[in-house]
């Protein structure tokens, strides 16, 4: 009896350590691809919120990594986590590693992310881990927030001008095949389902697609179709795009290691 | 110092005397220290003087942005990135207060940066200088921002009110930037060899460009002198560099650094160090457009301006139909 106990815990912290990594890494990726704007945004103002996302989203990473590190138990903290894994060991979903484009496809991008973040997020308050609904409590008013601006942007954007309408339609488009892998389940997911730790991902889906739909409705674009759908982020195979990421991110950790900062 | 160099557009400095009623009961005001408002009256080249002065300042923080930008993405640590996309951000906002205080002059923010791209507004010297390693990002944040808050405590005194308003908060963060790079270094001098000659190679290439960020001694200028009547400007160039040499010098021992001036001197009599002159050829050539940055900095400005247009234009139509649908739902209902 105990055994089972202790082999089913294992299970159990193996799926929560790779649950925790795809948190943190989306935050981190994404964090990362919005710091690329700094200084290039078409307005002061959005050069101010973009920088604003992004810290939020460094500070969220911290949170999930520096828990993921914990629950692993092997001693690692979230720099380590951040910083010294290659590729294959990332868990974030594509959609988070896609090249900014123009500021249009990089608030489309932030618009579906966001949605999705939102609505998991609100999910993980309830979790029965009360560390996760620690940090989720203070990701999601963050979240709230980043949701309506992206919201926000993406309909004025899309009832904008017939260039701005387009732009957003293209952006909608290209980024759409890259959605679908939110709501995919993995093996790791169904014991943090059962435990009430974490949402099955199918089930954020119905709240997802209402929130999307009433917007794209609002920015006068047209939702794709769902057709074939990207997906491989949540299981460590990546775009060509994450390694190039990593190699700028971990740089000064990779050339000089064992360094403190 | 982030604005080098203002014109005043004056000849010579007037008396109270020579002065019309309206411009010398201004001056009076000046001089007994109360502080100038958007709405009254000022001489035309007061305002031109603080608009170059605000608007040069304003494009420096902006500009600013990029050459720290260009180690956010490579930060060694969760927690330095996050410090320095806040600081970075920070940096943005007093852009973002200055062109406000600029704006209460008559000039739009769009107008400056007409100005700016089309290279007739300046902006520091020092912004177009390479950040090469994580360790200038360290030297940017003690020498760049430290040498701005001794030009920038003064300003929180001068005559124009929106603008000595900025400066009190804007000084408040500025301290915090500064520590933020003292401690990045101080962190890596206590590191690996190739971290100390990393921090050493940092302050070797931006010790000179700092002292340079005052401007020449502006002793016998007369646009200083004019600017200094308007207090618009409080201490001469070569008062605040000696302020900032004698600041310096001592946290660059406690770091275990070497000062790159062969000439730098502790003068007992003067309580203060000797130092030696800047390359004020290499100056001139930045300010003239020939430093190594100069050409990417003003382009990536013009680029995220031109890039951005459509997107500008987008949501000023969206806000142009979203008022007339509300009129016509107004008409519809009355």
């Amino acid at each position: 009896m105990a055994t089972a106990i202790i082999v089913e815990a294992a299970v159990d912290r193996a799926a929560l350590f790779e649950f925790l990594l795809r948190m943190g890494d989306n935050a981190l990726i994404l964090g990362h691809r919005l710091s690329e704007w700094c200084g290039h945004a078409p307005a002061l103002e959005e050069d101010i919120a973009l920088a604003n996302t992004a810290l939020d989203l460094i500070g969220q990473t911290q949170l999930w990594l520096g828990l993921a590190g914990e629950v692993e138990g092997r001693g690692r903290s979230a720099d380590d986590l951040a910083y010294l894994r290659d590729a294959r060991e990332f868990r974030n979903l594509l959609l988070t590693e896609r090249p900014n484009g123009d500021y249009g496809k990089t608030m489309m991008r932030q618009f579906l992310f966001d949605a999705w973040h939102y609505v998991v997020l609100k999910a993980l308050r309830a979790s029965s881990d009360a560390r996760i609904a620690e940090i989720a409590e203070k990701a999601s008013k963050e979240v709230s927030y980043h949701l309506e601006r992206s919201r926000d942007l993406v309909i004025r954007l899309g009832d904008g001008t017939a260039e701005s309408q387009a732009r957003m339609q293209e952006a909608l488009d290209d980024l759409w095949p890259y959605t679908g892998e939110m709501f995919v389940s993995e093996t790791s997911d169904e014991p943090l389902g059962a435990a009430g730790m974490a949402p099955e991902p199918q089930s954020l889906k119905a709240e997802w697609d209402a929130l999307v739909a009433e917007a794209l409705s609002e920015a006068t674009l047209k939702k794709p179709a769902d057709g074939h759908m990207h997906k491989g982020g949540k299981r460590g195979i990546h775009t060509e795009h994450l390694g190039y990421i990593l190699a700028e991110l971990q740089f000064l950790q990779r050339a000089y290691p064992g360094a403190t900062w | 110092m982030y604005a080098q160099m203002v014109k005043t557009d004056a000849a010579r400095v007037k008396s109270l005397d020579d002065m019309a009623p309206e411009e010398r009961a201004f001056q009076e005001r000046i001089d007994a220290g109360q502080k100038i408002e958007p709405k009254e009256w000022m001489p035309e080249g007061y305002r031109k003087t603080l608009v170059r002065q605000i608007s040069q300042h304003a494009h420096s923080e902006i500009v600013g942005q990029l050459p720290e930008g260009n180690w956010i993405t490579r930060a060694p640590t969760l927690e330095r990135k996050a410090i320095l996309l806040a600081k970075v951000q920070d940096e943005a906002g007093h852009g973002l207060y200055l062109y406000c205080a600029a704006e209460t002059l008559g000039i739009s923010r769009d107008e400056m940066y007409e100005q700016l791209h089309s290279g007739k507004a300046k902006y520091s010297s020092i912004f177009n200088y390479p950040t090469l390693s994580w360790a200038d990002i360290g030297a940017i944040g003690w020498l760049v921002d430290g040498a701005a808050i001794m030009n920038q405590v003064p300003l929180q005194r001068c005559s124009y009110g929106p603008y000595a308003r900025a400066m009190v908060r804007i000084c408040k963060e500025e301290s915090f930037h500064q520590r933020q790079g003292f401690d990045i270094l101080a962190k890596m001098v206590k590191g690996t060899p190739a971290q100390r000659a990393m921090v050493q190679d940092a302050l070797d290439r931006w010790w000179w460009p700092s002292l340079m960020m005052f401007g020449p001694s502006d002793d016998a200028s007369i646009h200083s002198a004019q600017s200094m009547v308007w207090k618009i400007k409080q201490n001469s160039n070569d008062e605040l560099r000696q302020k900032f040499v004698d600041q310096t010098v001592p946290q660059a021992e406690y770091l275990g650094l070497t000062v790159p001036d062969p000439d730098l001197k502790w003068n007992e009599k003067k309580g203060g160090y000797d130092f030696g002159e800047p390359d004020w050829k290499e100056f001139f050539e930045v300010i003239a457009g020939n430093g190594l940055c100069n050409a990417e900095r003003l382009g990536a400005r013009r680029k995220a301006w031109d890039d951005g247009a459509w997107f500008r234009d987008g949501l000023t139509v969206h806000a142009e139909k979203a008022s007339a649908r509300r009129a016509a739902k107004t008409a519809a209902a009355e």
